[in-house]
């Protein structure tokens, strides 16, 4: 079969395609986007009718993939890292249920923080839901292990989650693909009462859970995922997991590693396979492209045994994502130098487009808020915390989905009045709807900037589930209509803006002012389209 | 062009570290992708490391652009081993010398500055700074591109400059660009093309 050029991304999707799921749940997040777009896109997908519509937020993602699942059929849910710490009590609880349909949770790790505000390593919630893991550490990998994800969902009728990083996420190579699973039939559990987890219940569920742990070991043995590679130079030994695997080969000609060599793709990692290694060498490398969690453990709390190098030694730095020439330093490699960096190097930071409504929604809030003290922007996560940086420097926080209207509520309430909210339409249905709900029930003073551009704007322009909505969810959850505002952020109407927003700062409760304007970026794009199907409809006389 | 033994048909090795640099939205992965689509019809491994998410919006962005005839472990090039840095802005190509092999490494730049920051230096002070280095081609892209038809061509033009330092056939780039512009059109791909030799032709004569 001929080769495709795939992302990682793309790879995940088109395995999963093969692997036979119905859906695909997610919320746009970098590093995860791109999978989802891309079974969107696919002309198979849509011949099978593969449901792939965007979720509002990650917990309902992973509760839709968990009915599916639930159905007997085969799902695949996917987010950014910071994803599964909203989706948790969902994917946790996945656990103790177990998975009837095969279930694959994808999460995209950002080690370096190219796109996140941090850089968490969802292995460790695999591990705290003692659900296996896999980690692929090139393209073709990730295509054959998410096929092999579903299968070893369905084996041990449990969530399997896939573990990427940015650097495998948005890296392209060849892919070789395999034949097309079937899609299940709809089938529910053979135990009814499976997914009811009742204490009596869950206690049993749990045991099972527990009772899975050495099997699971057992096949990433046998799986063929974790491979044992022996060297002649026993002096250190290397545990290289995921892309640790590829900056540990990339230091040596022919990728020939003179040292023993365990490459880690699937966990529970196997205990005989770490004690052969650590038997046979002097000491041991951990490579790991995240947190530390397997240096930890084998390094233990009193660190009595033979030496375990890493992130904890400072053999490797101890946060950031790894590469070719930090494991080369790690191993006492030379590593060869470039040029010294050049002196007229300015940084240039990422900035909102020209033309974007957010310059106009926030130049107006700047000057509302000019009569009163400074620190009163309590924002969120979209283009617009880019607001905050000069020439702007319009908000004081970007700490998590839907933290904005809360944060103000808890500022408000401890005396920042006015307190302001900025957030946009996506972020507001993802996780803001529900703030904005305490923000009324508690009356606090808080004024509600929803920058409304019709779309998920950071990753890229996907779908927002808020389009159309807003108005009604504001009334819905009881905002008093006088202080829903309509504003249009433009240049010539900063005035009339300015004057709105003042209004509502003045106002001593809940107000909500939306400043809607579609995204410069979706709005280009729809231009082109336009303009294509008009000299399609109107060929050349 | 050196992919075949000259005295055989043995397949002679061939390896090529390329970062690219630019301004989000400037078109880098347009070039990446002509290159690869070029390097994959010759049979060769690739792995292209890109840039998405926040940078894309006017900031910074990179690509790890990697070819051999074998087998590529990271995606990432390490530190000094690149073998070209092909900028289409001037000062974000200097941003990664650091990544430029001291001896056998070229950069090619455009010399047009995208100028979206208050900071942005004096352009003869990063010009100065490029000519610094050993192995360099500078080229005013937006002019050279302008002579052929559309200033859009830029990008391309930077590549046809790159190109006698790519070890790719020059009529595989030339196939590589008609297979990705022909969805917009026989015009863009001529344009292109003229883009590409242009680009060529100035880097053969200033070096």
């Amino acid at each position: 079969m001929q080769k495709l050029l795939l992302l990682g991304d793309e790879a995940i999707a088109q395995g999963a395609i093969d692997a036979g799921i119905s859906g695909v749940y997610a919320y746009p997040g970098t590093p995860s986007t791109e999978i989802t777009e891309y079974i969107q896109a696919s002309q198979e997908a849509k011949e099978r009718d593969i449901k792939s519509m965007w979720s509002s937020n990650e917990k309902t993602a992973m509760e839709t993939a968990i009915g599916m699942s639930y159905a007997g059929k085969k799902s695949l849910v996917c987010m950014k890292h910071v994803g599964l710490n909203v989706a948790a009590d969902a994917f946790i609880n996945s656990a103790i249920t177990g998975a009837n349909g095969g279930l694959v949770v994808l999460s995209a790790d950002d080690p370096s923080m190219h796109s996140s505000q941090n850089e968490q390593d969802s292995r460790f919630y695999g591990k705290f839901s003692f659900v296996p893991i896999l980690e692929p550490s090139n393209q073709q990998e990730a295509y054959d292990m998410t096929r092999y994800a579903f299968e070893l969902s369905e084996k041990f009728s449990i969530p399997v989650l896939l573990r990427i990083t940015t650097r495998l996420a948005h890296s392209r190579a060849g892919v070789t693909r395999a034949e097309t699973q079937a899609e299940n039939e709809l089938k529910l559990p053979s135990d009814p009462r499976q997914f009811i987890l009742l204490p009596a219940i869950a206690r049993k569920q749990y045991n099972n859970l527990l009772a899975k742990q050495e099997a699971m070991e057992e096949d990433a043995m046998t799986s063929g995922n974790n491979t044992y590679i022996d060297g002649d130079d026993k002096s250190i030994g290397v545990i290289a997991c995921g892309l640790g695997y590829n900056y540990l080969i990339e230091n040596f000609e022919d990728g020939k590693v003179p040292y023993p060599v365990l490459k880690v793709n699937q966990y529970p990692v196997p205990k005989k396979m770490v004690q052969k290694l650590y038997d046979s060498v002097d000491e041991i490398l951990v490579l790991e492209d995240g947190y530390p969690i397997l240096e930890e453990l084998l390094r233990g709390f009193l660190n009595l045994g033979k030496t375990v190098k890493g992130r904890l030694d400072g053999s490797i730095p101890r946060a950031g994502e790894l590469n070719p020439n930090i494991v080369g330093s790690a191993l006492g490699m030379e590593i060869l130098q470039g040029f010294e960096a050049a002196e007229s190097v300015e940084g240039r930071p990422p900035q909102l487009c020209e033309g974007c409504g957010h310059w106009d929604s926030f130049g107006a809030l700047n000057e509302a808020l000019e009569p009163y003290s400074a620190g009163r922007v309590l924002s969120d996560i979209g283009c617009y915390t880019l607001s905050a940086l000069p020439p702007l420097q319009a908000i004081n926080t970007c700490v998590d989905m839907g933290a904005s209207i809360t944060m103000a509520i808890g500022a408000a309430e401890a005396g920042l009045v006015p307190a302001v909210a900025a957030i946009g339409d996506s972020t507001f249905t993802h996780s803001g709807m529900t703030g904005l709900l305490d923000a009324v029930n508690r009356k606090a003073p808080i004024t509600v900037l929803l920058n409304d551009n019709a779309t998920t704007g950071m990753t890229g322009g996907q779908d927002s589930s808020a389009l159309g909505k807003v108005e009604d969810i504001c009334r819905g959850v009881g905002v008093d209509e006088a202080h829903i505002r309509l504003i249009k952020p433009l240049r010539r109407l900063h005035e009339e803006n300015v004057k709105v927003i003042s209004e509502e700062l003045e106002y001593n409760g809940v107000s909500v002012i939306i400043a809607r304007r579609e995204c410069v970026q979706t709005l280009g794009r729809r231009m082109k389209l336009k303009a294509l199907e008009k000299k399609k409809a109107s060929p050349e006389i | 062009m050196f992919l075949y033994d000259l005295y055989g048909s043995n397949f002679t090795q061939m390896k090529k570290d390329i970062m690219l640099a630019g301004v989000g939205g400037q078109g880098i992965l347009t070039i990446a992708t002509i290159i690869g689509t070029a390097a994959l019809s010759e049979g060769l491994q690739l792995k292209q490391a890109e840039v998405h998410g926040m940078s894309q919006r006017g900031g910074d962005v990179q690509s790890h652009l990697r070819i051999s005839s074998k087998n590529i472990a990271s995606d990432l090039i390490p530190e000094g081993k690149a073998d070209l840095v092909i900028s289409v802005e001037p000062m974000e190509s200097l941003r990664y010398v650091n990544m430029l092999h001291k001896e056998k490494g070229w950069l090619i730049t455009s010399m047009n500055p995208f100028n979206n920051i208050a900071n942005y230096p004096d352009l003869e002070l990063v010009l100065k700074d490029i000519w610094k280095l050993p192995q360099y081609v500078t080229i005013d892209a937006e002019k050279v591109a302008k002579e052929q038809g559309s200033i859009r061509a830029a990008n391309i033009v930077v590549l046809g400059a790159a190109s006698p330092y790519l070890d790719i056939e020059f009529e595989l780039l030339e196939d590589a660009i008609k297979t990705v512009f022909s969805r917009k059109g026989e015009d863009m791909v001529k344009l292109n093309i003229k883009a590409l030799h242009a680009g060529r032709d100035y880097a053969n004569k200033s070096t």
